[in-house]
């Protein structure tokens, strides 16, 4: 008997131990997202005043400034909303109110899923390939902004399907009970209620696309840019491009510039990433 | 009889409805064919990868065999004297993400663990954002963390660790896949039973018994699957490579030395001004389709081991 109760309190003893363990692997988590955080924080905030939001890049990095990279950003980001976010919803309506459970639906639904685990440099390698060479578009801002739509896609598309599918059967048939044809039922009843989740896919694809690089390097845009982009075909940069830009130089003060680039990139991402979240439980259950 | 057939509303309604009936259904079709033709969208973004990875490399091994691209041990295209291995950067690929499955996977199974087997609801409710926001952060930012923050650290620690080495942007890559580990390993610890852990707790076992030796072996391969999606992210990420790694191809397995990665090196290319059709440029292609088939077959192995351990029942 003694024996049996040892044993279930050691039992006990090991349950707590791994609870322990599991919070402190996660405390570690935590305490590294602190670290990065504070520490660009310190080696930045010297460096953020009105002068490096409004300045273009310098060869002195104390007159240096995100403008173009931060305007370029959010021209690109613009753009590619609006090209993925409609076309993006319309594909996920095609497949999952249309579409017919038949081999060529199964097809396009592998598509998606691989599509959605293509690493984003080769994204920017189409882009390179099919947007700035083939169409001619040059490093322009509609490339980059085609190029990044083409990989936000399939996390819209994944996301809105989710959302639509979400919504219960009953409204369908009750609209179909109406006599309303399917697309009367998809405007007028299925993309109102799903409004909240599609919204919140679409922010956290937006804020991806706002911290993708790879890929804009990969089809070219300029790192030196000393203008804002005026035109579909202007050349451009982005902000994380510019962050880049000087990390990769030696001297410690173009290092604190990146580190205040940082710190706008970051608000912006995570402001993002904090409504999409606060969307979601909300509205979800 | 037909006048009161027009009286009644049933069939006032009906011509009503039968007149705008055209229209409507026509919208409807219009509308279905626009649809379709986004679905379509994304067949042509596969196409058109294949496609253009195809044709650029089709120069590429032109002038380069594939033989030499496989097993040449040096890898130089923009040097003077130019070899074409591929297997530098494939190492360092394997090296910067093993370091990271080295990180994320321990962890993240242990969080995954707790998670789905003893977390109550308002913990849940904190830590699952909290991992969203890890998810969230641009991986420049990581780079920046690696070789900046993280790098001078280790340096304290590791006294032959150099400047530019594989081990610091793979620990910050293994925190940067945590979320991925944590929540697809914890989805298929959900989709077990819960009559298995009723089973385990009827004989008597504590509830880390049942978690270890019922839970988690029968979502072992839901794991699996989650473990070798991570490893396909790790395997593309780029920037954080490309900024800490170093940016030298050796053919080594030691993380204390700078190294390349298949991502990293297209970026690097990419940076410089190389002419359009020349074989530096044309390199890339090359290495991305390498990277593309890598990454392609980890995906499908992932897809096909989690969608047969979703048919069994999760168990």
């Amino acid at each position: 008997m003694e024996h049996y109760k040892l044993q279930a309190l050691r039992q006990r003893l090991y349950d707590i131990l791994f609870q322990v363990l599991a919070l402190v692997g996660l405390l570690m988590a935590v305490l590294v997202l602190l670290w990065l955080l504070v520490t660009v924080f310190e080696d930045g905030i010297g460096r953020l005043n009105r002068q490096f939001l409004t300045s273009f890049p310098s060869r002195r990095a104390e007159e240096a400034g995100i403008l173009a990279g931060l305007v370029g950003s959010l021209a690109v980001v613009l753009l590619t909303i609006l090209i993925a976010v409609p076309i993006g919803i319309g594909s996920a309506i095609y497949l999952e109110e249309y579409g017919k459970k038949n081999w060529f639906s199964r097809f396009i639904e592998i598509n998606i899923a691989n599509l959605a685990g293509v690493p984003s440099i080769v994204y920017g390698l189409l882009g390179l390939g099919l947007f700035v060479r083939w169409m001619q578009l040059d490093r322009s801002l509609l490339a980059g902004a085609l190029t990044l739509s083409l990989l936000i896609m399939p996390v819209v598309i994944i996301s809105a399907r989710e959302a639509l599918r979400a919504v219960p059967a009953g409204i369908r048939e009750a609209s179909f009970a109406m006599g309303a044809t399917r697309w009367q039922t998809i405007w007028h009843h299925l993309l109102p209620i799903s409004f909240p989740s599609i919204l919140t896919g679409i922010i956290l694809a937006v804020s991806r696309a706002i911290g993708e690089t790879a890929p804009l390097i990969t089809i070219g845009a300029l790192t030196f840019v000393t203008f804002l982009p005026d035109s579909l075909h202007s050349a451009f940069t982005i902000l994380p491009i510019q962050i880049f830009n000087w990390i990769s130089r030696p001297q410690a003060a173009f290092h604190e510039n990146a580190a205040a680039g940082i710190i706008v990139l970051l608000v912006i991402t995570l402001l993002l990433n904090a409504t999409a979240i606060y969307l979601r439980n909300r509205f979800s259950r | 009889m037909q006048q009161r057939a027009e009286a009644s509303p049933q069939t006032m309604q009906s011509t009503a409805f039968g007149a705008r009936r055209p229209v409507v259904y026509y919208t409807d079709s219009l509308i279905k064919s626009v649809l379709f033709l986004c679905a379509l969208v994304s067949v042509f973004t596969t196409i058109a990868i294949l496609t253009v990875l195809l044709v650029q490399s089709y120069f590429f091994f032109k002038e380069v065999s594939l033989v030499e691209f496989l097993t040449a041990r040096q890898w130089t295209p923009l040097f003077a004297e130019k070899h074409f291995g591929i297997l530098p950067l494939l190492s360092g690929t394997l090296l910067t993400s093993l370091i990271a499955l080295l990180v994320s996977v321990p962890l993240g199974l242990a969080v995954a663990i707790y998670l789905s087997e003893y977390a109550r609801r308002p913990v849940r409710k904190v830590i699952k954002p909290f991992l969203e926001i890890l998810a969230g952060i641009p991986t420049i930012v990581y780079g920046y963390f690696a070789l900046l923050t993280l790098t001078p650290l280790l340096q304290k620690f590791i006294p032959h660790l150099a400047g530019f080495n594989a081990l610091s942007p793979g620990i910050v890559m293994g925190i940067m896949i945590l979320p991925l580990v944590t929540s697809l390993s914890e989805d298929a610890l959900r989709a077990v039973p819960d009559s298995l852990r009723e089973g385990g707790f009827a004989l008597g076992a504590s509830k880390l018994q049942v978690s270890l030796s019922i839970v988690f072996p029968s979502a072992l391969s839901g794991i699996m699957a989650s473990i070798i999606l991570a490893l396909s992210r790790a395997v593309g990420e780029t920037m954080i490579v490309a900024i800490a790694a170093g940016n030298l191809p050796q053919l080594t397995f030691n993380p204390l030395e700078p190294v390349s990665t298949m991502t990293a090196f297209i970026v690097q290319v990419s940076q410089g001004d190389t002419p359009y059709g020349s074989l530096a440029y044309n390199t890339i292609f090359a290495v991305a389709i390498a990277l593309f088939v890598l990454t392609f077959i980890l995906n499908m192995i992932s897809f096909r081991i989690r969608k047969t351990f979703l048919a069994a029942g999760g168990g």
